[in-house]
C-alpha cells in the first residue's frame, strides 16, 4: 500500500557529479544553550547544480537561515554550536572540499571566494564607518591579492554591474548615504566580487519595498545567467519563490519536510504544511471573487528544546491521525521523481485533497 | 557645525558663571580667611589687619566682592596671589605644565592598556583572562588613589629603590631621562582608575560591536580574523570611547590633585591644595575657573572628535 520509502541517505551519490556545485548531506546544526542542547537543523540533504536556484522556504525558526550560515560555518564556533554531516563544495579551482571538516584557515579562504553570502538587512550589514568602495574591494584584495588601487577599480566595475549609477564616485560613499536598495546592490557587488560558484542569499529582498524587491530579484537573475553560479535563495515569500527558483525545499522545525521542483511543488504540494503555506499567500487573482479568507496556519512552531514525538507538524496539522502521526518521525519519502515529502499520510491525502 | 559650536560655547559660558558663583560662595563660607593667616603670625595688631582687609577688599559684602571679581575676570584680570602678590595667571602657568604632563601620559597609558584588556576580554569572553580582568578592574576602581600612591612609594621607592619618591626632577639633574624616571610612579598611580574605566567600557563596546551584522558580513567575505577585529570591530568600538574619555576628564583632574599631593608633584593639584590652606582666594578661584574651562573644553573637543570619527554624523552632523 505504501510506496517504497527511499531515504535521502541511500539516494545520494558518493561524490559530486560533473555539473554539481554543492552537495549537503545529513547536515545537522545544534546549539549549546543554558537550557540544553538545541537541534536547530537536522539531517538536511540536497544538491545544487551549476546555474541552478534552490529556494529554502519556511517560517521563522524553521532553521533555514541557520542552514545557510552553517554551510559557510558562520554560526558560532564549537562548543557553542556543533555542525555534523557533509557539505561538499566545488571550488573555483574545481576541487571539491568538505566544508564541515575544513580547518578554519582553509574555510576562511573558501568564504567570499568560492561561496559568498548576501544578508537580509542591507541597513546593518555594511560597516557604517568604512566607505563602500573599500568594503567591496576588501575581499578582492584578500582573495585575489590585488593592490588597493586595482581592487578599487574592480570594485567600481562591480558597482556598475549591479546597476549603481556613477560607480566611480559612489566608491567614496558611506553606507548611510545610500538607499536600502542601493545598499543591497552594494552587498550583492561585494558577494560577487570574487566570482563565487555559490551565492547564498538570505532573504535579500525582505527588508526592501516591493518595487525595489523586483529590481533586486531581476538583478540576481541576470547575474546568475551571466556567471552560471548556483544560488540558494532563502525566503518566506512564496511569490518570490515562484519567480526565481528551480527547486524548492520546505523546512519545518529544523527538518526538510518537502523537496521538489518548483512546478510540482506549487501545482501539487504533498505535505499539509506546504499546502498551508500556499493557502496563506494572498492571491490577487482571487481577491474579490470568492471573498475567500486568508487561511493562516493555526498554532506556532514547536519548541526546539522540546520537540513533539513523531511528525513535528502534527500538533498544527488538519489531517493529524493520532497513533500514526505522533508515533515516530516520518521518513523523507520519494513520492514522485525528484519530489520528496515527510508525511506518513501523503499518499492518502494526495488522493483525496489534491 | 559652526552653529553647534556657538551653542556649546554659550552653554559653557552659563556653566562657568554658575561654577564661579558656587565656588566663590563655598570658599568664603569656609571658616577662617586670608586674614587669619596673617593674624597667626602674632605680630599684627587689629588695626593692621583691618587695614589689610580694606586693601584686599575683604571688608565689603560678599556679593560686591563677587561682582568685583567677576568684572575683573571678564576684562582678563585674574588678580594676584595674596601670598606673594604674583599674578594668578603666572602662578597657574608655572604649574600647569607638570599637571598636563602627568594627565596626558597617564591617559595615554590607560588608553593603551585599558583598550587592549577590554578588547581581549570581549574577544575571549568568559575566559580566565576575562574573569581576571573583570576582578582587576573592580579592585582598581575600589583602591583609593592616595593609598595606592603610598603603596607604590613604599614598595618601589622605599623598599626596592627603583623609583624616586616624589618631585618632578632631581635637583641639579634635569635631563629628559631623569624627568621620565620621576614620571613613572605618579603616572601609574593616576592611570589606575582610568585604565579600569577604559577596559570596562571598551569590553562592553566591543561586545556590542562583535554581534553586529556587519561583522558577520566581514566574516562572510573570508578576510582574516585579525583584520575583522581591528579594521571592522575596534574601529567602531572606539567611537563611544571618545565620549567616555571626555566625561572622565573631571575624575582624572581630581585624581591628579591627590596624586600630585602624594608624589609632591609641582602641578596645579598641589597648588590648589596649598592655596586653599592659605585661603589664597584669587589663586583658588583662578584654578577653579581654569580647570572648569579645561573640562568643558575637553568635552566639547570629545563631541567634535566624535563628529569627525563617525561618518554618519560627519559633515552633515547637527
Amino acid at each position: 500500500m505504501m510506496p517504497e520509502a527511499v531515504t535521502d541517505r541511500g539516494a545520494l551519490p558518493a561524490a559530486l557529479a560533473e555539473d554539481e556545485i554543492l552537495a549537503v548531506r545529513d547536515l545537522s546544526i545544534a546549539f549549546q544553550t543554558p537550557a540544553g542542547r538545541l537541534a536547530a537543523v537536522q539531517d538536511v540533504s540536497f544538491t545544487l547544480r551549476r546555474g541552478e536556484t534552490l529556494a529554502l522556504v519556511g517560517e521563522s525558526g524553521s532553521g533555514k537561515s541557520v542552514t545557510s550560515l552553517g554551510i559557510l560555518r558562520l554560526t558560532p564556533r564549537a562548543p557553542f554550536c556543533r555542525i555534523t554531516g557533509q557539505v561538499l563544495l566545488r571550488g573555483r579551482d574545481g576541487r571539491v572540499r568538505d566544508l564541515v571538516a575544513l580547518p578554519e584557515e582553509a574555510m576562511r579562504e573558501v568564504r567570499g571566494r568560492d561561496a559568498a553570502m548576501v544578508f537580509q538587512e542591507p541597513m546593518t550589514s555594511l560597516n557604517p564607518v568604512h566607505r563602500v568602495g573599500e568594503q567591496v574591494a576588501e575581499a578582492i584584495r584578500f582573495h585575489e591579492g590585488l593592490g588597493r588601487r586595482a581592487a578599487l577599480t574592480k570594485a567600481a566595475e562591480l558597482l556598475e554591474l549591479v546597476g549603481i549609477p556613477d560607480p566611480r564616485r559612489r566608491l567614496a560613499s558611506y553606507p548611510h548615504e545610500l538607499s536600502g536598495g542601493m545598499r543591497q546592490r552594494v552587498m550583492i557587488a561585494m558577494a560577487l566580487s570574487c566570482e563565487p560558484q555559490l551565492l547564498i542569499a538570505d532573504e535579500p529582498t525582505t527588508a526592501l519595498d516591493v518595487t525595489i524587491q523586483a529590481q533586486i530579484l531581476d538583478l540576481l537573475r541576470r547575474l546568475q545567467e551571466r556567471t552560471r553560479m548556483a544560488v540558494i535563495f532563502i525566503t518566506h515569500n512564496l511569490g518570490v519563490v515562484a519567480e526565481i527558483a528551480d527547486r524548492v525545499m520546505v523546512m519545518y522545525a529544523g527538518r526538510v519536510v518537502e523537496q521538489a521542483p518548483v512546478r510540482p511543488l506549487f501545482g501539487a504540494p504533498l505535505m499539509p504544511y506546504t499546502r498551508g503555506l500556499l493557502r496563506s499567500v494572498p492571491r490577487l487573482d482571487l481577491a474579490g471573487l470568492g471573498r475567500e479568507k486568508l487561511a493562516a496556519i493555526p498554532g506556532t512552531v514547536p519548541d526546539p528544546l522540546d520537540p513533539p514525538p513523531g511528525c513535528s507538524f502534527a500538533p498544527r496539522c488538519d489531517h493529524v491521525e493520532p497513533g500514526r502521526c505522533d508515533a515516530a518521525l516520518p521518513g523523507l519519502d520519494l513520492a514522485r521523481p525528484e519530489h520528496r515529502v515527510r508525511c506518513v499520510r501523503w499518499a492518502e491525502l494526495a488522493g483525496g485533497v489534491a | 557645525m559652526g552653529g553647534y559650536v556657538a551653542r556649546r560655547v554659550l552653554q559653557a559660558a552659563g556653566l562657568l558663571l554658575i561654577v564661579s558663583m558656587i565656588g566663590f560662595a563655598i570658599l568664603h563660607l569656609a571658616p577662617g580667611g586670608p586674614l587669619s593667616q596673617f593674624a597667626a603670625g602674632g605680630d599684627m595688631t587689629q588695626e593692621d589687619l583691618d587695614r589689610l582687609a580694606r586693601q584686599l577688599g575683604l571688608d565689603r559684602p560678599l556679593p560686591v566682592q563677587y561682582l568685583d571679581w567677576l568684572w575683573r575676570m571678564l576684562r582678563g584680570d585674574w588678580g594676584a596671589s595674596f601670598r606673594d602678590q604674583q599674578p594668578v595667571l603666572a602662578v597657574i602657568g608655572s604649574h600647569v605644565g607638570a599637571t598636563l604632563e602627568l594627565m596626558l601620559s597617564s591617559t595615554l597609558l590607560a588608553m593603551i592598556i585599558g583598550a587592549w584588556v577590554g578588547i581581549l576580554g570581549a574577544v575571549r569572553r568568559h575566559s580566565l583572562f576575562d574573569a581576571l580582568a573583570t576582578v582587576g578592574a573592580m579592585v582598581a576602581l575600589s583602591i583609593p588613589t592616595f593609598w595606592f600612591g603610598l603603596v607604590v612609594i613604599y614598595v618601589f621607592s622605599v623598599g626596592l629603590g627603583w623609583l624616586p619618591a616624589g618631585n618632578r626632577t632631581t635637583i641639579g639633574n634635569e635631563s629628559f631621562l631623569d624627568q621620565l624616571h620621576h614620571l613613572i610612579g605618579p603616572c601609574i598611580v593616576l592611570a589606575l582608575v582610568s585604565t579600569a574605566v577604559w577596559s570596562r567600557y571598551m569590553r562592553s563596546s566591543m561586545l556590542d560591536v562583535i554581534h553586529q551584522d556587519y561583522i558577520r558580513t566581514a566574516r562572510s567575505k573570508g578576510i582574516p580574523e585579525r583584520r575583522i577585529l581591528i579594521h571592522h570591530a575596534v574601529r567602531n568600538a572606539l567611537l563611544p570611547m571618545i565620549t567616555i574619555t571626555g566625561l572622565h576628564l573631571p575624575t582624572l583632574l581630581s585624581g591628579a590633585l591627590v596624586t600630585e599631593t602624594v608624589f609632591t608633584w609641582p602641578g596645579m593639584g598641589r597648588l590648589f591644595l596649598d592655596s586653599i590652606s592659605y585661603r589664597d582666594y584669587p589663586v583658588v578661584m583662578g584654578i577653579l575657573m581654569f580647570t572648569a574651562v579645561l573640562v568643558l573644553l575637553g568635552s566639547l573637543l570629545a563631541d567634535l572628535l566624535y563628529h569627525v570619527a563617525d561618518p554618519r554624523l560627519g559633515a552633515h552632523g547637527a
